[in-house]
């Protein structure tokens, strides 16, 4: 589609660059490497003797021979998670006419997916595709890092306040102008039209402004019309009514509605966090006059960590997922299991968070938690300063809107090395990047102290595991670069979600995105193709988007969303195989990248095996063993035993065969622990026998797959 | 606890701070614990709880401090802090004559429903903002350095919160916590001032009771219907 007529241009650009050596880019642990797989053919051929421009006159076999001995391990392993190998088949033209989409494991069958791309790729010569794939390196949005940057020229700037009136040095005319200058903006008022919040400027020099957006507001909202939105000049205006507030967001970033929708939704979770539903309907059905500011005094800063976390641009916002802290399957195993051996009873969440990012969860099983509710967590916690600052620990009445909106929840955090005799004081005010913080949350507002010696427990067995020092280091290093994720590709920089488990990825922001603006040029680029792809009525899967400074895919599964950027010049081919070698690796890390326990996979399987002996005692031995697995394989030793998993009746030894009785003492919950599994599978070939205990479990009873009946059985146990 | 062989005898007293909002009690709090101060520091939300040992000649104070928020609608959760603590520090603002009357209406709370023995002191905060002589008292280097040119915030006058203080025996001080000026002062004032009756030597009543009222009326029901589970605090 466009990429042919954007390609050109650029393509020139290299032809001149072919005589004085081209202007190297960054590109760091390319180690001596000077190329990419696909221009390391050029370097083949520039190798034969002659050395003249005829080396561009390859053919088509040379390149494929190239990259069939770079990729063969490759191409297996794409076959094996559902790619075809794109590298090993590679023809010129026919992997640019192909759809990437026929390759993907959706759960349609690929024949309907026929291509969105095919037929209007002209074939193009060899020595074009050859200068085309060495100008891919050039990175997205070159233009801005060369000071051309004109809507975001002022971005920089954008978080800085305005000074208010006590300053003399500024007229009125000035801060007008000033607060005219930001991009974005925030506004909260109340359906009287009094100011609640703005992000921008005092109230008292927004003061008409706001009078404005409130007439022009009712006026609709008496039409029986509500306004959703309108458009000013470059400007974006979106307006969302909850209950007896307005909220307007104007913006002139180009965010679609429905995310500045999503924001405006989140600030006003945020205030719902603050008051809950009823008391805030009933300030307003009581005096519809208040000035909402008195309740809400002290939040302003949270609404606007969480307004400034909206301008920089958040994937996590916009993918309305978490990330987490990749860590290694059994650390995280014996993180999870540290945490809920110490549970306590009054507990109803537990998080540990380090730099924003998720380290583990535990939760009921009839409670998940929301990504909203989380975000405003960590808004709190880790982009307003507030709580980290006052050292020591927190205890904090909040409500969480998605999880219940009615009621407030209290909140226990500490930070790992917060606490006054962890650290010298003074070291940890500074960063709130890397720091750890634990999260307990209860529906109990007297269970501080409970839930405070659940910390020190949690604490002291993470320290003894030396699992503290882990998190700390692995949070403190940043994430992974692209080069190092998918080593000889184009790609900048990407995120990848997991939809299962309302997770994100993404690599290290360095070295292209580091700047605000570029970030603020990246998360642009992901949001108009976030929106493009979730637009009412389009059923897109796979967006390939070429423009003059980066070129970008977007390819969306019932399993997976996926987003990456590259360089204007980049060609579908780079992307795609770029694309394929970030989904293996994901795949590959899958239970590194994300928690995947808090989800309901679980198999559970009921084991049941019973042995009478009335006659001789009345009594019989039964065995009721209800296993959870997290994982299953027919592999003992990669089963993953839930904690959840629990096994009912008591063991009876038999003299020959050791205390089993060690083994599956009572009924209490078993460890996930494959070893464990191991040793029950042996036994039970042994035909261990266990005897049912003589009293009625309820809470075994209420297990739905725990229903058997049989005419041996006492009735108790139906 | 009585062995005079032991080293001191150590105590634990549960102490909660009380005060509008701003007037500064975090930054006392990380002044006595931390040794530390911050500009424009982020209001607290909840309450913040720190420890901090205070050494007297005859034995050791372990002060467990409840730092609370000072907004409008935490006022309702103050109870669960106050409840039980052996003493309190109400602070007001010395630039600021409401936060005074805020606080008064604190020590009338505390002496209403609070624990009948309890220790308050009356603390007027941010002196660094008047240019008085007293400042210069400190043997603390920092404050008192200011030039007279400088405006004198000062809208609470010594006299009238002292008169104030003594009419209701309470301890009271003018601090700076941005200087560090009388800050541990406050505190150790305090914790000579706690009757040795009322200390035990493991983790005082204050702190295992706070946990002692049901607090039916404010939690979420994971169980049953959901159902309005909290009164209005600030309408």
């Amino acid at each position: 589609m466009g990429s042919e007529d954007a390609g050109s241009p650029a393509g020139a650009g290299a032809a001149d660059g072919e005589e004085r050596p081209p202007p190297l880019p960054p590109r760091p642990s390319l180690q001596s490497k000077p190329t990419t797989a696909l221009s390391s053919m050029t370097i083949q051929t520039l190798s034969f003797p002659d050395g003249s421009r005829g080396t561009f006159s390859t053919t088509a076999d040379s390149p494929v021979a190239a990259e069939g001995t770079s990729s063969p391990a490759e191409g297996h392993d794409l076959s094996s998670i559902g790619f075809h190998p794109i590298g090993s088949a590679r023809k010129q033209d026919t992997d640019e006419s192909m759809s990437i989409m026929s390759m993907a494991p959706t759960l349609r069958p690929p024949g309907d997916l026929e291509s969105l791309l095919v037929g209007d790729m002209a074939k193009r010569s060899p020595a074009w595709m050859l200068l085309r794939s060495q100008s891919a390196a050039v990175l997205p949005f070159e233009s801005i890092r060369a000071g051309q940057g004109t809507a975001l020229a002022g971005f920089e700037r954008e978080f800085d306040d305005i000074p208010d009136e006590t300053d003399k040095d500024w007229s009125d005319g000035d801060r007008l102008q000033l607060w005219k200058s930001k991009l974005k903006h925030y506004m909260i008022l109340s359906s009287a039209g009094k100011p609640i919040y703005s992000r921008h400027g005092d109230l008292g020099l927004i003061n008409s402004s706001m009078g404005v957006v409130q007439t022009i507001i009712s006026f609709y909202e008496s039409a029986k019309n509500p306004l959703l939105g309108f458009t000013a000049g470059d400007a974006r205006f979106v307006v969302a009514t909850e209950g007896p507030l307005y909220f307007v967001a104007i913006s002139r970033l180009g965010e679609s509605d429905s995310q500045l929708r999503a924001q405006l939704n989140a600030l006003y979770m945020q205030i719902l966090s603050t008051l809950t539903l009823p008391v805030l309907t009933n300030i307003f059905a009581n005096r519809p006059s208040t000035d909402l500011r008195r309740p809400l005094q002290g939040t302003e800063t949270l609404l606007s960590s969480l307004a400034d976390s909206f301008t920089r641009g958040s994937p996590s916002v916009l993918l309305g997922a978490l990330e987490c802290l990749r860590l290694r399957k059994s650390h995280r195993h014996s993180i999870n299991n540290a945490f809920l051996k110490a549970r306590a009873d009054s507990l109803l969440y537990g998080l540990i968070v380090a730099g924003g990012r998720l380290v583990s969860v535990i939760r009921p099983r009839r409670h998940s938690l929301h990504p909203s509710d989380l975000q405003l967590i960590f808004n709190m916690l880790f982009e307003s300063g507030g709580i980290k600052a006052a050292g020591g620990e927190n205890w904090i009445p909040l409500c969480l809107p998605a999880f219940n909106n009615r009621g407030y929840l209290y909140m226990y955090v500490s930070f790992l090395d917060g606490r006054p005799d962890d650290t010298e004081p003074g070291t940890d005010t500074t960063d709130t990047e890397g720091a750890t913080a634990i999260i307990l949350i209860s529906p109990d507002k007297e269970s501080f102290f409970a839930l405070q010696k659940m910390r020190d427990d949690v604490v002291t067995e993470l320290k003894k595991k030396g699992l503290s020092d882990l998190i700390k280091t692995t949070a403190a290093k940043s994430r992974p670069l692209v080069t190092e994720i998918a080593p000889n590709t184009h790609i900048s920089h990407f995120l990848f979600k997991s939809k299962a488990n309302v997770q994100f990825c993404m690599p290290s922001l360095q070295p292209t995105f580091d700047s605000p603006i570029s970030h603020r040029r990246l998360m642009s680029l992901y949001s108009h193709l976030h929106a493009t792809m979730h637009a009412r009525h389009s059923h897109l899967k796979v967006l390939h988007c070429v423009s003059d400074d980066s070129t970008s895919l977007a390819w969306v599964t019932p399993i997976f969303e996926f987003y990456c950027v590259a360089g204007p010049n980049a060609s579908r081919a780079v992307m795609t195989q770029g694309a394929n070698k970030i989904m293996q690796w994901a795949k590959r890390e899958e239970e590194r990248l994300f928690i995947i326990g808090g989800g309901r996979r679980h198999f559970i399987f009921v084991l049941i095996s019973a042995k009478l002996d009335i006659a001789a005692s009345g009594a019989f031995e039964i065995e009721v063993f209800v296993i959870v697995f997290t994982s299953f394989s027919r592999h003992p030793e990669r089963c993953r035993l839930s904690p959840e998993s629990r096994v009912y009746g008591s063991v009876v030894d038999r003299p020959n065969q050791g205390s089993s009785k060690d083994l599956w003492s009572g009924n209490e919950r078993t460890r996930g622990d494959t070893t464990r599994w191991k040793m029950h599978m042996r036994r039970r070939k042994k035909q261990i026998t266990v005897k049912a205990s003589q009293r009625e479990d309820t809470s075994l009873l209420s297990i739905p797959y725990l229903e058997f009946k049989s005419k041996n059985t006492p009735t108790q146990y139906t | 606890m009585a062995d005079s062989n032991a080293p001191k005898p150590s105590s634990s007293v549960k102490l909660v701070l009380l005060g509008e909002a701003a007037v500064g009690k975090s930054s006392l709090v990380l002044r006595f614990v931390n040794n530390d101060f911050q500009e424009n520091k982020e209001p607290t939300i909840g309450a913040a709880f720190l420890t901090q040992k205070c050494n007297l000649p005859s034995r050791t104070i372990k002060f467990e401090i409840w730092d609370t928020a000072g907004q409008e609608r935490f006022a309702s959760l103050a109870p669960m802090y106050y409840r039980n603590a052996q003493a309190a520090l109400v602070v007001y603002d010395l630039t600021k004559p409401t936060s005074l009357v805020k606080a008064k209406h604190w020590v009338a709370e505390l002496q209403r429903q609070a624990s009948p023995g309890i220790v308050i002191a009356l603390v007027g905060n941010k002196l660094d903002l008047t240019n008085d002589s007293e400042s210069g008292q400190g043997d603390n280097d920092g404050d008192g350095a200011e030039g007279e040119d400088s405006g004198d915030a000062r809208k609470v006058s010594t006299e009238e919160a002292k008169s104030y203080a003594e009419e209701e025996s309470l301890l009271f001080f003018e601090t700076s916590a941005k200087t560090g000026y009388n800050v541990t002062d406050v505190f150790t004032a305090i914790a000579n001032a706690i009757p040795e009756t009322s200390l035990k030597s493991t983790r005082g009543p204050g702190a295992s009771n706070v946990v002692s009222r049901g607090g039916d009326e404010q939690r979420v029901n994971l169980n049953g219907p959901r159902e309005a589970a909290k009164e209005g605090c600030a309408c």
